[in-house]
């Protein structure tokens, strides 16, 4: 054991030894790899304090390397980027690709609008080059080899819970194809996040979990949380703002809110120490920039807030429509960490206020009985006076049948024609249901759309180990271009906060929201499989006896007939007969 | 099967059963009664078991500390309560929000179809609260309920009081994976079914009530507390819902097993249980027990506020603490951490509860009888009316035209229509006419009338007719509702056996009255509170009685309870129809 420790001991001092050097030799580095493609890698937390008291912490981890995937001669040396997504990447001619785990979900009213949505279990998407010929295929060998990366079960992603949505899902990066021919779309909202699922996705980072921000990434604080979700972004990029040479941007992005009451035990007051249960002692070594941004906006009166220890850095980002002040931490100067060699942030504030989210959405089953149902999906715009359009894309399996002719979309008491709708029937145990439309939501208005529905009976071995539970339907996705308070800023190549560049921003107007629903359960007509020994043998008797005799009896008249008499009989019957007595 | 296709036994056997029809009939019944009584004792019942898995063997240790804290809380909602002189909405709102909760409020209005005497109220106006307390990491997809409903005047504060106490202790727990929504409703039934229909957005009665702004998913077990003072000697358990719908039986199950646990007394329609099954005393203990079930049953009524719940497919009981002044006492904090010890359980549920029984009667805690134990009860009554049917298709020489029965069909079941509409129709012509109060005159003008029917057709068609009917219509509603098929296969059965146009009339008229549904219900009613322990006077009996026929309409009318629909629409025709055979000539 001792000599475990003091090998590990040396590990950590030749790691340390190594880290610096490579700190000291990442310019030399970088001059040497001109040639081959600049690589770089940023990380970044932001913390925003939340209106009811619970904190939400954001990482983004991102990484841009110049260089060609789709070139004929394979890339081979590795440097920041990791090999298995690179692998990935170039096998499978993927353009844009983009993976989220999320458990728990996103309480858009008491939380205001997340920096990267994403519905709750799985949801993949993914834009293929447009060279590949055997989309579907392609397709089906992708999620198998990313259910191997992440260890999740996205091999039961199939052609029943994929769709190619027309409209809803354009590409986030550079590139003018847009046909949806080479996009699919898939949620698996029953998935379960957990450990397993972090420590892949922690693998893929340059510094692992040894080093930088990714230290505080340790499960039992993570999965102590009201929310956790993680996802892998993959796509092209311009490398300036000529845009004349692309280069791969791979973001790992991770979002947490920890719970006021069950982690904080009421108080409003959270460090780093309280939420990850770690503290902070250096940057990842390979990153160029590490930094840690407080969201301090809501809270302009010093007295109400209080960040220790203070700092004299302010930033100011537009994100999500609204201007935000940000106290910031840069963790590669050693400053930061004071003579404690240490950084352990503390907040603490009394009470804020939230700007309502001018969009949200919510949708529940309605109805009773094991028959039909009523899909009810709510879309509010909280915008005083400005209407603006949504895409809703709904994904229904096809055992939800969907009396399509029953579709309303009303706002304010009134009938709201759709301007745009994409339906795409489900086929039986092959696709599902695809529903899009843009509808434009009037000012201060709650629009409803309404669906009915059949549930159908399934297979006996189409039923899931506990059918008693109920099947899921994924989540809607709504998105839209919702109006800005504040000019956005649309040059996407100027250096900014990652957590404000995710979106690409074409209007100063406007800025773009994705939205998701919570996902449904539905209960389906169930047999009792509890006793399926004595349900065969019951209905195979009654059918068999029961039934045939009595159809038996039913359509049979019966009669006694007399065998023919023997000859001695038919003599005497002559005699008898001519005797006058009666035959015998 | 062999002994129906050979003509010559089956002549034989037909002739056995027509020559011995009614020894037969009178031995069915006897047995009949006599299965039914057997099941109530001991020795031939199941003893209960927990059949889900997920509720059976995980260990949960309760720990709700803050029993005394809520009762504090009960006296301040009292104060409010008093305040606002109803639902203290503000204030609910504020204390839910503080304790973490999301928390939305429902309005609701209902206008009864006539004034609701024994609870005083016509125009319903209200206000439900309710809080959710999202589970952490979880997709809001399912979710359980605690309720408890806001009474005018002093009682019931301490189940709110222990609901809020509940609400701060679970939001600082992290272990629930469903969402728990917390539940005041106003006006009891009125408000829960305005709640319930807002939460699915259904729409069965007609009653108007605001949106729902939060939900949790889909609901997988509900809760309905009452509890009216500080300590208790019992919990009991109320199962019996809207058309006499019984949650899973594991529902039950869990309540007993951490009443055992716990060491609460626990008690069932408000009897507790007793060990001597072997002496008298004790199989009549039991009888009383499962008849009391069975009567409340019978009733199609919602026994507590969970009874609505279980249209929706979804489990849900009622418990109510007792104070009857013994020497064993229960504190709140006890209560509470039986709620939390269900509520965990019931959090560990993979799937819904439905492992278990749906169909079963109880005649102790401990013990159940299933359906498959009763039915054979029904079974023997029901053969009866098959037995007398062939006998009468034996005894009709040539095949009669169906259609010669068509009228007196026709006409009784028009009069069993006027029963169903006429009352409300006619109730405010008849306060206006009459010095009658409203529950009196709905009733008068629901029994007022027996139409006696004079039709000269076969009296065999008409009563091979209406014996199957009958057959047809109880074994129906037994396979819904087995207490009321039952009990009314108990009087209808021996009319429908017996009546021929060739009994002394006025003897038979008299035993068709006083076997007719209207009298079975007066006597159910007397019955009833003979089981109870609180007798009656016949004044207060026919008063009752009075009341229980327009709390059944109102019942149909505000829930959609089915029994009077039944009784007027169905079984009064049908026992019109016996009438007409015996007033034959």
């Amino acid at each position: 054991m001792a000599e475990q420790k003091f090998s590990l001991s040396v590990c950590v001092c030749v790691c340390v030894c190594v880290c610096v050097c490579m700190c000291v030799c990442v310019w030399a580095v970088r001059a040497m790899m001109c040639g081959c493609g600049r690589d770089d890698f940023q990380e970044e937390l932001v913390i925003r304090p939340l209106h009811s008291g619970d904190i939400y912490a954001s990482f983004q981890f991102r990484t841009v390397w110049e260089t060609d995937f789709m070139r004929g001669n394979k890339v081979s040396h590795y440097r920041l980027f990791p090999k298995s997504l690179g692998q990935v990447i170039s096998k499978f001619s993927v353009r844009e690709l983009h993976i989220s785990f999320t458990q728990g979900y996103w309480r858009t009213m008491q939380w205001g609008q997340p920096f990267q949505p994403s519905p709750p279990g799985a949801e993949l998407w993914v834009w293929f080059q447009d060279s590949v010929t055997d989309v579907d295929g392609t397709w089906k060998e992708l999620t198998n080899v990313l259910s191997g990366i992440f260890c999740a079960s996205l091999n039961f992603i199939d052609s029943t819970n994929t769709v190619q949505p027309s409209a809803s899902f354009k590409p986030l990066g550079i590139g003018n194809e847009t046909d949806h021919r080479f996009l699919r779309y898939a949620t698996l909202p029953r998935e379960i996040v957990c450990t397993e699922n972090l420590t892949p996705w922690k693998k893929l980072l340059p510094c692992g979990s040894k080093a930088g921000l990714a230290v505080l990434l340790k499960s039992e604080k993570l999965f102590h949380s009201s929310f956790h979700s993680q996802a892998v972004h993959i796509r092209p990029v311009c490398q300036d703002w000529q845009c004349k040479t692309t280069s791969w941007e791979l973001r790992q992005t991770l979002n947490v809110v920890f719970d006021l009451h069950n982690s904080a035990q009421g108080k409003r007051e959270w460090s780093l120490f309280k939420m990850f249960s770690r503290t902070l002692t250096e940057a990842c070594p390979l990153a160029s920039s590490s930094k840690i941004y407080i969201d301090i906006t809501d809270n302009p009166q010093g007295e109400q807030f209080e960040v220790s220890p203070a700092t004299p850095l302010l930033s100011q980002a537009v994100v999500l429509g609204d201007r935000r002040t940000f106290s910031v931490y840069d963790l590669t100067q050693q400053i930061t960490f004071g003579t404690v060699r240490s950084l352990n942030l503390l907040i603490r504030w009394k009470s804020s206020d939230m700007l309502r989210p001018l969009l949200h959405a919510e949708r529940y089953v309605a109805g009773y009985g094991l028959q039909t149902g009523e899909i009810h999906t709510l879309m509010y715009n909280n915008h005083p006076y400005r209407s603006f359009p949504v895409l809703l894309l709904d994904s229904v399996p096809w055992y939800l049948r969907l009396y399509i002719h029953t579709l309303t979309v009303t706002s304010k008491g009134k009938d709201n024609k759709p301007s745009y709708i994409h339906y795409q029937p489900s086929k039986d145990r092959l696709r599902p249901h695809l529903l899009e439309m843009l509808v434009q939501l009037p000012p201060n208005s709650v629009t409803e759309v309404t669906v009915q529905f059949e549930r159908a009976l399934l297979k006996w071995t189409e039923y899931t180990p506990d059918p008693n539970h109920g099947f899921y339907v994924g989540s809607s996705v709504i998105s839209s271009l919702v109006p800005s308070i504040v000019a956005m800023d649309t040059n996407s190549t100027r250096e900014r906060p990652l957590f404000s560049s995710f979106f690409p921003c074409k209007e100063e107007s406007s800025y773009f929201v994705r939205v998701y629903t919570e996902p449904l359960l539905v209960n389906l007509p169930t047999p009792d499989f509890s006793m399926p020994y004595n349900v065969i043998c019951l209905t195979c008797t009654v059918v068999a006896v029961g039934y045939g005799s009595l159809y038996n009896l039913l359509t049979r008249s019966f009669q006694i007939e007399e065998p023919s008499p023997g000859l001695a009989k038919r003599i005497a019957n002559i005699i008898r007969k001519m005797r006058g007595v009666p035959p015998l | 099967m062999g002994l129906l296709s050979d003509p010559n036994r089956r002549r034989a056997l037909i002739s056995l059963l027509t020559r011995l029809n009614s020894p037969i009939c009178v031995v069915c019944y006897m047995a009949g009664v006599a299965w039914f009584m057997g099941l109530a004792f001991e020795p031939f019942t199941l003893r209960t078991y927990m059949s889900e898995n997920a509720m059976g063997s995980t260990m949960v240790e309760e720990r709700f500390p803050a029993g005394e804290r809520a009762l504090t809380t009960g006296r301040e909602f009292s104060a409010h309560k008093k305040k606002a002189g109803g639902m203290p909405v503000d204030w609910l709102v504020k204390t839910m929000q503080a304790r973490g909760l999301e928390v939305f409020t429902q309005r609701f209005s209902r206008k009864l179809p006539f004034p609701d005497e024994n609870k005083e109220r016509y125009m319903v106006k209200g206000t439900n609260v309710y809080g959710i307390l999202r589970a952490p990491r979880a997709p809001r997809t399912e979710a359980l309920v605690l309720s408890a409903p806001c009474t005018p005047g002093d009682s019931n504060n301490q189940a709110v009081g222990l609901l809020l106490g509940l609400a701060q202790y679970f939001r600082n727990q992290i272990y629930w994976a469903k969402d728990i929504i917390f539940l005041v409703n106003e006006h009891d039934l009125i408000g829960m079914q305005a709640w319930l229909e807002g939460y699915h957005h259904t729409n069965t009665t007609g009653m108007d009530w605001s949106p729902l702004q939060g939900r949790g998913g889909s609901i997988q077990a509900a809760l309905s507390l009452e509890l009216s003072s500080d300590v208790i000697t019992s919990m009991d358990l109320v199962l019996e819902g809207l058309n006499g719908q019984l949650p899973n039986l594991d529902l039950a199950n869990l309540f007993y097993a951490f009443c055992q646990k716990i060491g609460v007394l626990c008690t069932i329609q408000g009897k507790l249980q007793r060990n001597d099954w072997d002496s008298v005393s004790g199989y009549s203990h039991s009888v009383q027990t499962m008849m009391l079930m069975v009567m409340k049953q019978a009733s199609g009524r919602p026994w507590g506020d969970h009874g609505l719940f279980l249209r929706y497919h979804i489990e849900a009981a009622s418990i109510k603490g007792i104070n009857s002044f013994r020497q064993y006492k229960t504190d709140v904090t006890t209560i509470g951490r039986l709620l939390e010890g269900m509520y965990r359980k019931l959090n560990n549920l993979l799937e819904r509860l439905h492992q278990s029984y749906f169909f079963y009667l109880m005649p102790s805690l401990s013990h159940f009888v299933s359906i498959g134990y009763y039915m054979p009860a029904f079974g023997l009554l029901a053969v009866i009316l098959l037995l007398r049917a062939l006998d009468l298709w034996v005894q009709l020489v040539s095949s009669p035209g169906v259609l010669s029965v068509l009228t007196p069909l026709v006409i009784s079941h028009l009069t069993g229509v006027a029963l169903y509409t006429l009352p409300i129709q006619f109730q405010e012509m008849a306060v206006e006419q009459f010095p009658v109060s409203e529950t009196e005159a709905v009733v008068l003008t629901a029994i007022g009338y027996n139409v006696f029917l004079f039709i000269y057709i076969g009296w065999r068609v008409l009563k091979l007719v209406a014996v199957l009917y009958l057959a047809v219509l109880l074994g129906c509603t037994a396979l819904i509702n087995f207490s009321l098929g039952f009990i009314l296969a108990l009087t209808l059965v021996p009319v429908a056996a017996f009546v021929t146009p060739h009994v002394p009339k006025v003897l038979s008229a008299f035993i068709l009255v006083i076997l007719s549904p209207a009298c079975t219900l007066l006597f159910s009613v007397f019955f009833f509170q003979e089981l109870q322990e609180l007798p009656v006077s016949f004044q207060e009996g026919w008063l009752l009685y009075l009341s229980v026929i327009s709390q059944g309409i109102l019942d149909h009318f505000l829930y959609g309870s089915l029994v009077y629909p039944l009784i007027a629409l169905l079984v009064y025709p049908c026992w019109l129809l016996f009438w007409n055979i015996l007033f034959w000539k």
